[in-house]
């Protein structure tokens, strides 16, 4: 069995967020960068335990420039077998699934694994985006899979509660939490992961659909205003006569 | 040219965060000088579906195949895609909920359109059709020009208010082929008798200030008087003090109520992430230094064991 997971690099979660450039380009002036932690923490993790359960071979996949190489090794170090980097530098989904689809076309997988969503942009499109131009099923936001055979189940959320799906493979599953625990890399694996083989190629054509005009900061809070604790009263007159919530 | 917008059901009754992406897109339609159409899948009451005129559609196709009952995104994909066709629908709206989230990416690719999710604006026509979202987890925003011809739009949940207008739609059969569901469901779990977290507007929420599951009692207790959803930071979750499906934050679900009262919560900046779209936030925390005083709007520095009893009291004595 063959499994793909979709890495993608993005700011540390507590990363200060600013803009440069007329308000066009994110600051990365220092900004740490990490695996998107989606697709670390339960897409890849997931993976490896699909490997060390059943001899899968995982591969990994990122579309980037050579600044997501630690973040490719860093994904190396936790156990993928094999990388694929390709070469290119964009910020629109299609353009993206259709490098990642391209690659998954030649290289036939039995899953798909991406992230819930990146942490920066929140497309939350990637996924179904691959499935669509590989035509295979796709099940979003899985916080549960099990395999057996050839037969996936998978616990996906929906509105207010969870659904149980289950289908062949091959499929695209988007993951978040509940699929796996986030492990550390150890040292044997961070010394692994630099002979592991990391391929680089050039993108396919393919178009680019949407471009990003500019950036902006929401608007900052007027300040919290304190209600006394021994007058909670208060706080209800005024949601309900200032603030009119309730 | 025209505007379709993907209507999600369960048993029969259109979700709230689809009556907000059919409002969009009835008002991209008027922008855009064509009409709007709205398309609901599966079993559901015609005379219900009229009402989706309500929020700006003159024509609702239906596609009542109860091999559509359950959503498959390749299945919904296929249906969605004839109903743009015969249409010519130019712009396609989801709402960005868990069906969206699923289906808008897999449309925008078989139409090889371009696709901006968590919506927070109308497109300004401008200078193209740019759309503003939210990117960082909410910590900022991006303007995004969708430059394809045709176009696909998810909007974001709780973020345009519903404004009713009393008009129906053309309720019309939609005919088409259906590939078989290659993803079955085999079961269920919806809580039922609360709104759903993701489309609730009250909200709330307990962290780690409240010790343990027992104390709970006290977070219910003021969401039932004011009719709110119940939410918890992670740790709670991850301590299964409660289910998974109430965490909120960077890595929980991203919600934009009204009103989001977090209990014993310190506003980590991942938890923030998922929060920070509230319209209102009320802190309370016995820690005057705790930083989600720093985004809130209204805050009592207290004991939530004391505070929280009497807040409930006093919601009770408004009604
Ligand atoms: C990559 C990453 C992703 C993460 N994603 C999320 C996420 O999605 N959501 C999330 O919530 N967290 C997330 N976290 C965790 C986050 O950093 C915090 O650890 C977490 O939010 C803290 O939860 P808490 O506020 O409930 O607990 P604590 O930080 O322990 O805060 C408890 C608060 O309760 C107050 N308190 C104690 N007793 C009382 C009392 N009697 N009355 C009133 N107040 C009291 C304390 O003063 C304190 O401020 C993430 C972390 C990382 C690294
Ligand atoms: N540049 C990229 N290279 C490889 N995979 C990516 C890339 N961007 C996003 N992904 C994958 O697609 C998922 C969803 O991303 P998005 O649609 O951008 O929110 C991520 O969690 C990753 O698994």
């Amino acid at each position: 069995m063959k499994i793909l997971v979709c890495i993608s690099k993005t700011p540390d979660t507590t990363a200060k967020i600013a803009f440069t450039d007329n308000n066009t380009k994110f600051s990365e002036a220092g900004v740490q960068f990490i695996v998107n932690p989606y697709d670390e923490w339960y897409a890849l993790v997931r993976a490896l335990e699909l490997k060390e359960a059943t001899g899968a071979t995982v591969h990994l996949v990122t579309v980037g420039g050579a600044d997501t190489e630690p973040i490719i090794r860093k994904a190396l170090a936790l156990g993928g077998d094999e990388a694929f980097r390709i070469n290119a530098n964009s910020q629109d989904s299609y353009y993206i699934a259709a490098q990642i689809a391209a690659l998954a076309a030649q290289q036939g997988y039995d899953l798909i694994f991406t992230g819930k969503e990146t942490i920066d942009f929140n497309g939350s499109g990637i996924g179904g985006m691959v499935a669509e131009l590989l035509q295979l099923p796709f099940v979003s936001i899985a916080a549960k899979f099990e395999l057996n055979g050839n037969t996936a189940t998978i616990r996906r959320e929906i509105e207010g509660g969870e659904e149980v799906n289950q289908v062949t493979l091959p499929v695209v599953v988007s993951c978040q939490k509940g699929m796996a625990e986030a492990r550390i890399p150890n040292m044997r694996g961070i010394m692994a992961a630099r002979t592991k083989p990391l391929t680089v190629s050039e993108p396919v054509a393919a178009d680019t659909l949407t471009s990003i005009v500019s950036f902006e900061l929401p608007p900052a809070k007027a300040g919290v205003k304190l209600i006394p604790a021994d007058n909670p009263a208060e706080l209800v007159r005024l949601l309900h006569e200032e603030a009119k919530v309730i | 040219m025209s505007v379709l917008i993907f209507a999600d059901q369960v048993e029969g009754v259109v979700k709230k965060s689809a009556l907000e992406a059919i409002q969009y897109g009835s008002k991209v339609a008027q922008l855009l000088h064509t009409t709007a159409s709205a398309i609901v899948l599966g079993a559901a009451d015609d005379a219900a579906l009229a009402t989706l005129g309500n929020y700006g559609v003159t024509k609702v196709l239906h596609v009542a195949a109860p091999s559509l009952n359950e959503v498959d995104a390749a299945a919904y994909t296929h249906v969605i895609a004839e109903a743009a066709a015969q249409e010519s629908a130019d712009v396609l709206v989801f709402p960005f909920n868990f069906d969206g989230r699923a289906i808008a990416p897999r449309v925008a690719a078989r139409l090889k359109a371009g696709l901006v999710t968590g919506a927070i604006s109308l497109p300004d026509l401008a200078g193209g059709f740019v759309v503003k979202k939210n990117v960082f987890s909410g910590k900022a925003f991006a303007s995004v020009n969708i430059t394809s011809a045709t176009k696909v739009v998810a909007v974001m949940p709780n973020t345009f208010a519903l404004e009713p207008s009393g008009l129906t739609a053309e309720v019309v059969n939609f005919n088409t082929s259906i590939p078989p569901a290659k993803v079955k469901v085999l079961q269920r779990e919806v809580i039922s008798g609360e709104v759903p977290l993701s489309e609730a507007t009250l909200v709330v929420s307990g962290g780690r200030g409240l010790k343990g599951p027992e104390n709970w009692g006290l977070v219910e207790d003021l969401a039932k008087a004011l009719g709110a959803t119940t939410a918890c930071s992670r740790p709670v979750a991850d301590a299964g003090w409660r289910p998974h499906h109430e965490h909120v934050g960077q890595t929980g679900l991203a919600i934009r109520p009204n009103l989001y009262i977090a209990i014993g919560i310190s506003g980590a900046i991942q938890h923030l992430a998922g929060v920070n779209g509230s319209k209102v936030i009320v802190v309370i925390n016995k820690d005057p230094e705790a930083p989600f005083f720093k985004a809130a709007d209204y805050g009592i520095v207290g004991d939530a064991f004391e505070v929280v009893p009497k807040i409930t009291e006093a919601v009770k004595a408004l009604q």
